[in-house]
C-alpha cells in the first residue's frame, strides 16, 4: 500500500461571500476541513477618513465618524464630540448628556439586534433576521425624528446635540423601551436554547481573559471573556455615573458567550433609556458658548452678533486649542477611541480613529485554528465586525 | 486624578532613568516619551510593574511632522484595567530608522504596525509580518504623511475592453478644493510696497 501524500490547500473565503460580514478576504489554508491558518486581508473598504478629516474643519469632521460604523452611527459621533469637547475645556448641557446617552443606547441597541440576527442567520436561523430588522426600523424612525436622518445622523457635535426632541418623541421611545424586552424573549425563544444554535457556537471560538487583553478586546466580546469591564462604569461619561444598570460577564468567552452577553445588554439598553427619559433636566440641549456651537435661528434674524457668530462658524469654524487627547467611549462594539492632536487652528492636525473591530478580527486566527471550516463563519459573525470601521 | 498620574510619571521616570526622555500632563492625561530603541522596554515595564499593570495595549498610530528632523512620533495607547488608567507612550523617529517592534509584548500590536508603516511609512524592525494592510495590493506611498495629496496619484476604472481594473493618473474634473479660513491679520503678513523701508529707518 503506497502512503498518501495529502497537501494542505488555500482556500479564498470572500470577499463577496455573504457571511464575510462585508469586505472580508479571508485566505484560509486549509488542512482538510480543518483551519490551519486564516489571514484575513483586511482595506477593501478604505476610504481615508483619517486623511479627510485632517482637511476639515472640526464640524465637518462630524458625519465622517456616521460612515464608520454604520451599523450604530452614533455612537462613533459620541467619542469624537467628547474628544473635541475634552480640548476646548466644554461640557454640553445637562439636558444635551442626557439626549445623547439615550441615542447612544438606542445605537448599542440597534447594533446588538443586527449583530444577533445576522450572527443567527450564518448559523443558519432566518426568522430572526426577519423580526429584527423591523425592531431597527422602529429605532431608526426614533433617529429620523430627532435629526432628520435614518443612519447617517450627523447629531452628536461638540458642544452638545444638533437639535432638541420634538413634543412626543420621548414618550414614544418611553413606550418602546417598554415593549422591547417582549421582542428579546421572542427572538431568545427561538435561539438561547436551540440545539441546532448551541452545536454551532457553544465552545467554538474560546478565548481566555488573558488572551482577550493581550490581544486588544473591548466590549463585549472582552466581557464573555470573564473580564468585568465596562467604560460606562470605569470611566463615565455624559452622566452614565447617575444611572443604576448591569454589566452582564460571559465566563466561556466563546461564541455563544458573545452572543448571550449582546442579550443581556439590550434589556439593559431598556433600563438606562427608561431612566434617562424619566429624569431628562429641562433646558439647552448644546453649549451657549455661540463661539463654539450656532447662535438660534430666530437671533440670527435680529442680531447681528449672532449673525456674525453663525458666519464665522460655518465657514472658519471654531479654533481649538494645542494639544493631544485620547479619548474612548463605550460603543456597541467595544471601545471607540479618537486620538485627536490639535494645533490650534480650526482643523484638527491628525485624527486617529481606534476601531473595536480592528483588534477582534486580529484574533480570528487564534480563535479559529483548529476548528472547522463552519466554524470561521461563526466566530466572524459572533466577533462583532463591521467594516466601515475597520478599513475607515 | 493629575496627581496621581503625575506620581505615576515620576515613578516610570524614575524607574527608567535611561529610557524616558520627559514625562508629561496635558487635558488630565499622561504622555512619556521614550528613546526610540527603548519602546519594546517601556511597554515591557509598563505592562509587568506591579503599580503600573497596562495589561492592554489598545492603539499604535504615527503622527507626522515634517519640519521636525524627527518627523513622526510613534504613539502607543495602553490601558491598566487594575488601576483604571491610561497612559500614552510616544517614541520619534524619522524616514529611515526602525522603530523596534512591541509585537512580542503585546499580540495586539500586531496589526496596529502593520497599520502604522502602511499609513505612515515608519518602519519596525523584528515585526513578524510587516505587510501593507490598509491600502491597496501593489499601492505606492504612504497615504497619512502631509505632503501625500488627499486626492492620491493614481485612479481605478474598469477598462470594458482590457476586461480588467486598470489605473490611471488621477484626473480631476474639477479643482482640489482647499479652504484656508485662518483669519488674515493672524495668518499672512500682509507686506504693502513701501514697507521695507520704514523698518530700514528704525533700524
Amino acid at each position: 500500500m503506497t502512503e498518501a501524500h495529502i497537501q494542505n490547500f488555500n482556500l479564498n473565503f470572500g470577499p463577496q461571500h455573504p457571511s464575510a460580514h462585508g469586505v472580508l478576504r479571508l485566505v484560509l489554508e486549509m488542512d482538510g476541513e480543518v483551519i490551519d491558518r486564516a489571514d484575513p486581508h483586511v482595506g477593501l473598504l478604505h476610504r481615508g477618513t483619517e486623511k479627510l478629516i485632517e482637511s476639515k474643519t472640526y464640524l465637518q469632521a462630524v458625519p465622517y465618524f456616521d460612515r464608520l460604523d454604520y451599523v450604530a452611527p452614533q455612537n462613533q459621533e459620541h467619542a469624537f464630540a467628547l474628544a473635541t469637547e475634552k480640548l476646548l475645556g466644554i461640557q454640553a448641557p445637562p439636558r444635551g448628556q442626557s439626549i445623547r446617552v439615550v441615542y447612544a443606547e438606542i445605537g448599542r441597541c440597534l447594533n446588538h439586534i443586527f449583530t444577533t440576527c445576522a450572527f443567527a442567520m450564518d448559523v443558519g436561523a432566518m426568522t430572526p433576521m426577519l423580526w429584527g430588522f423591523e425592531e431597527r426600523e422602529l429605532l431608526m424612525e426614533f433617529c429620523e425624528r430627532v435629526s432628520g436622518a435614518r443612519m447617517h445622523m450627523g447629531y452628536f457635535r461638540p458642544g452638545g446635540v444638533a437639535f432638541d426632541m420634538p413634543d412626543g418623541l420621548a414618550e414614544d421611545i418611553y413606550k418602546w423601551a417598554e415593549h422591547f424586552p417582549t421582542f428579546i424573549d421572542d427572538c431568545e425563544s427561538l435561539l438561547t436554547e436551540n440545539r441546532i444554535f448551541k452545536q454551532r457556537t457553544v465552545d467554538i471560538g474560546a478565548i481566555t481573559a488573558d488572551q482577550a487583553l493581550d490581544w486588544g478586546f473591548t466590549g463585549p466580546n472582552l466581557r464573555a471573556a470573564g473580564v468585568p469591564w465596562d467604560l460606562r462604569k470605569a470611566q463615565p461619561y455624559d452622566g452614565y455615573e447617575q444611572l443604576d444598570f448591569d454589566i452582564p460577564v460571559g465566563k466561556h468567552g466563546d461564541c455563544y458567550d458573545r452572543y448571550l452577553i449582546r442579550i443581556a445588554e439590550m434589556r439593559e439598553c431598556t433600563k438606562i433609556i427608561k431612566q434617562c427619559l424619566d429624569q431628562m433636566p429641562d433646558g439647552a440641549v448644546k453649549s451657549d458658548n455661540f463661539k463654539i456651537s450656532p447662535p438660534p435661528r430666530g437671533e440670527m434674524k435680529r442680531s447681528m452678533e449672532a449673525l456674525i457668530h453663525h458666519f464665522k462658524l460655518y465657514t472658519e469654524g471654531y479654533h481649538v486649542p494645542a494639544g493631544d487627547t485620547y479619548t474612548a467611549v463605550e460603543a456597541p462594539k467595544g471601545e471607540f477611541a479618537v486620538y485627536l492632536v490639535s494645533d490650534g487652528t480650526n482643523k484638527p492636525y491628525r485624527c486617529k480613529i481606534r476601531p473595536p473591530g480592528f483588534a477582534h478580527l486580529q484574533a480570528l486566527e487564534l480563535l479559529s485554528k483548529g476548528h472547522m471550516l463552519a466554524d470561521v463563519v461563526a466566530n466572524i459573525g459572533s466577533l462583532d465586525i463591521v467594516f466601515g470601521e475597520i478599513d475607515r | 486624578m493629575d496627581l496621581a498620574l503625575q506620581e505615576l510619571g515620576e515613578y516610570i521616570a524614575a524607574a527608567l532613568p535611561e529610557e524616558i526622555v520627559e514625562t508629561e500632563i496635558g487635558f488630565g492625561e499622561l504622555t512619556v516619551l521614550a528613546q526610540r530603541g527603548a519602546a519594546a522596554t517601556v511597554l515591557t515595564f509598563l505592562r509587568d510593574d506591579v503599580n503600573c499593570q497596562f495589561q492592554q495595549l489598545l492603539d499604535v498610530c504615527g503622527v507626522d511632522y515634517p519640519e521636525r528632523e524627527l518627523r513622526f512620533d510613534v504613539v502607543y495607547n495602553l490601558l491598566s484595567l487594575t488601576h483604571n488608567r491610561r497612559i500614552r507612550v510616544k517614541v520619534r523617529t524619522d524616514e529611515e530608522t526602525p522603530v523596534p517592534s512591541v509585537t512580542g509584548v503585546f499580540s495586539s500590536a500586531n496589526w496596529w504596525e502593520r497599520e502604522t508603516w502602511d499609513l505612515m511609512g515608519i518602519l519596525f524592525s523584528d515585526h513578524p509580518d510587516l505587510r501593507r494592510i490598509m491600502t491597496d495590493y501593489g499601492f505606492e506611498g504612504h497615504p497619512l504623511r502631509k505632503e501625500f495629496p488627499t486626492t492620491g496619484y493614481v485612479e481605478v476604472r474598469y477598462d470594458d475592453e482590457l476586461k480588467r481594473v486598470v489605473y490611471e493618473p488621477v484626473k480631476l474634473v474639477q479643482e482640489y478644493r482647499t479652504f484656508d479660513f485662518l483669519s488674515p491679520w493672524e495668518g499672512v503678513q500682509a507686506l504693502l510696497p513701501g514697507d521695507e523701508k520704514a523698518a530700514k529707518e528704525d533700524g
